[in-house]
């Protein structure tokens, strides 16, 4: 049975003033149904770009090559007419600004039962109607009130849930959902998540979780992608990614996570925390070979040399040729 | 006892809202609902609480960028509200802030070299003759290149804008910084590039530092004490162990749960 989801060499190619740049570069991985995939990076790791190549979102300018398949479609040469009857019905996303993603002229509601009368041809009260039970399934108190508001009368928390909420309307088998719980705070995010978990598990849905919140994707998703540079560095079971990471980025991403040190005395010497030196380099200005290897701990000139390849151990891969150094 | 640096004695800052109607009071927002806390000499006080708790709004009336409606804010035991125009300004050299946003912080069409001398034309203490020399000293203090006092902020990463923050409010020689959320637009490797840049200068000049945050695990590895505040008060306050071991407020507890835990 082949994937539901099957990204396959996929490179993303951006213009900037300097010349084009690769934000993702031969990227692969399969997802099926019911399964769950995080992908992990900082700003400038193409990530978000995985997600619009998926949806046929890319910026103006933007090239895809490789292929995106999605029950068997390639998605990078359906042509525009196909992928909006795929779009909002069986591939659904939540985008990261639940102030911006919603449209400010139009009520809730309305916003919510689009996809509905598109897709599924049903009437405005019964999409509404459904609307409504939408509402009350992501958490959100006096549903049929709610549907007449508009998305400023909401809250950032209300309105990823109306978010959450547009995006299921259809049922979709396969939700991507960028940095969804980014613009919330603390204790919304951990509703957001769970609300998040039961659907997916509920339906069956397949989810791509993409976040640069490690914590995020360690809560939600079974296998975990890491991304640097536009390439997959390390991927494997979350679990196992988190306990013992292997690529160099993982490890120095883990190990600078600020987290609380409670042998620490009030008044003793704080301990520094492990940084990765310098920054994520410009599109137009990445490195040869391993993207890392500027600022990687134990690079030698052969890492400039050539793409590493994955190497994997158990499931656990990890693009890097010093992973016995 | 020692005296403290930075005090909060009961203080309120209540915002009125546009009236929602005309025959009816005005709705008011409790933002800062008397609050008591200080911080003394060198000390690094965490303020968590989540958006709308009232965190900036008090960062903004330590810095007296606001005047409280009622309490007093003291600072080396002088009540800030009472100086006069001249005297608060020349006492501001003695404190200063880093923002949250370190694109909006800055001015883009000011160099470097001005961003950061700001500060100093607000002192009658330093010559003018020693600005270059003072410049030079923060910003190599903060990682950067005296070469870089030249650029404008756009030629810089998120990161590294934050240190030009940094230095330009450290050029003074303050004895606390109070920072509002200021790694919490910075990636996780940069973050920790940040925050030990904060605590390398508190090391190195003595700084004290009001640092607010919404996040509990930045606020644990930078802070000696944390107090978490919600709807305008303070819920409860401890040294970070007592927090973490032992919170004893429902709220704290919540917020705990959303922190992830080192588990090697």
């Amino acid at each position: 049975m082949g994937a539901l989801l099957d990204v396959d060499g996929l490179t993303v190619t951006l213009p900037t003033a300097a010349g084009p740049g690769q934000a993702v570069r031969g990227l692969s991985f399969r997802i099926g149904a019911g399964e769950t995939l995080g992908i992990v990076g900082e700003s400038g790791s193409g990530k978000t770009m995985v997600a619009l190549a998926i949806m046929g979102m890319l910026p103006e300018g933007a090239t895809a090559d490789g292929a995106v398949r999605f029950d068997g479609h390639d998605l990078l040469t359906l042509p525009e007419r196909d992928l909006c009857r795929l779009r909002g019905d069986r591939v659904a996303m939540i985008f990261q600004e639940p102030m911006t993603a919603l449209n400010p002229l139009h009520r809730v509601g309305d916003q919510i039962a689009e996809p509905l009368m598109l897709h599924r041809g049903f009437g405005r009260e019964a999409a509404l109607g459904q609307a409504a039970d939408l509402l009350r399934r992501v958490g959100l108190s006096e549903p049929e009130a709610r549907l007449r508001q508009y998305p400023h009368q909401l809250s950032g928390g209300q309105r990823q849930r109306v978010l959450i909420a547009m995006a299921l309307s259809c049922e979709p088998d396969l939700l991507i959902a960028d940095e969804p719980t980014t613009a919330l705070d603390a204790t919304v995010r951990s509703h957001i998540l769970d609300l998040i978990a039961d659907l997916v598990a509920e339906r069956g849905m397949a989810l791509v979780l993409i976040s640069h919140d490690l914590a995020t994707v360690d809560r939600v998703t079974q296998r975990t992608l890491v991304m640097y540079g536009g390439d997959a560095v390390e991927r494997g079971r979350t679990a196992d990614i988190f306990a013992r990471p292997r690529h160099p980025y993982t490890q120095g991403l883990l190990g600078a996570r600020p987290l609380p040190d409670l042998s620490r005395d009030a008044s003793g010497p704080r301990p520094r925390l492990v940084t990765i030196p310098g920054t994520v380099p410009d599109l137009a200005g990445l490195p040869p070979g391993c993207r890392f290897h500027g600022r990687c701990a134990i690079g030698i000139d052969a890492c400039a040399a050539a793409i590493p390849p994955t190497i994997d151990a158990g499931g656990h891969g990890a693009a890097c040729i010093r992973l016995d150094a | 006892m020692t005296t403290a640096l930075l005090q909060l004695e009961n203080v309120v800052r209540h915002y009125r809202l546009p009236r929602t109607h005309l025959f009816r009071t005005p709705p008011v927002i409790r933002a800062v609902d008397g609050v008591s806390l200080s911080v003394a000499p060198g000390e690094t006080l965490g303020v968590v609480g989540e958006s709308g708790s009232g965190k900036s709004t008090l960062a903004r009336l330590a810095m007296a960028l606001e005047r409280p409606d009622a309490g007093r804010v003291r600072f080396n035991g002088e009540d800030l509200a009472a100086l006069s125009a001249d005297d608060l300004r020349t006492r501001r050299r003695q404190f200063q802030m880093v923002f949250q946003d370190p694109f909006g912080s800055l001015d883009p069409r000011m160099t470097v070299r001005r961003i950061v001398a700001e500060p100093l034309r607000s002192t009658t203490d330093i010559a003018q003759a020693d600005y270059a020399d003072r410049i030079a000293e923060a910003i190599t203090a903060v990682g950067l290149r005296p070469a870089d006092l030249e650029k404008y902020p756009h030629e810089f990463s998120g990161g590294q804008r934050q240190r030009i923050a940094i230095a330009r409010a450290v050029v003074t020689r303050p004895a606390l910084l109070v920072a509002d959320e200021p790694v919490s637009a910075l990636d996780v490797s940069v973050q920790a590039q940040i925050l030990n840049l904060f605590m390398d200068l508190q090391d190195r000049y003595g700084l004290a530092c009001l640092f607010i945050s919404h996040d509990l695990g930045v606020v644990a590895s930078l802070c000696d004490r944390v107090a978490v505040m919600r709807q305008g008060g303070i819920v409860e306050s401890g040294t970070v162990r007592q927090i973490f071991t032992a919170p004893s407020h429902d709220y704290t507890r919540a917020l705990l749960a959303a922190v992830p835990r080192r588990t090697v």
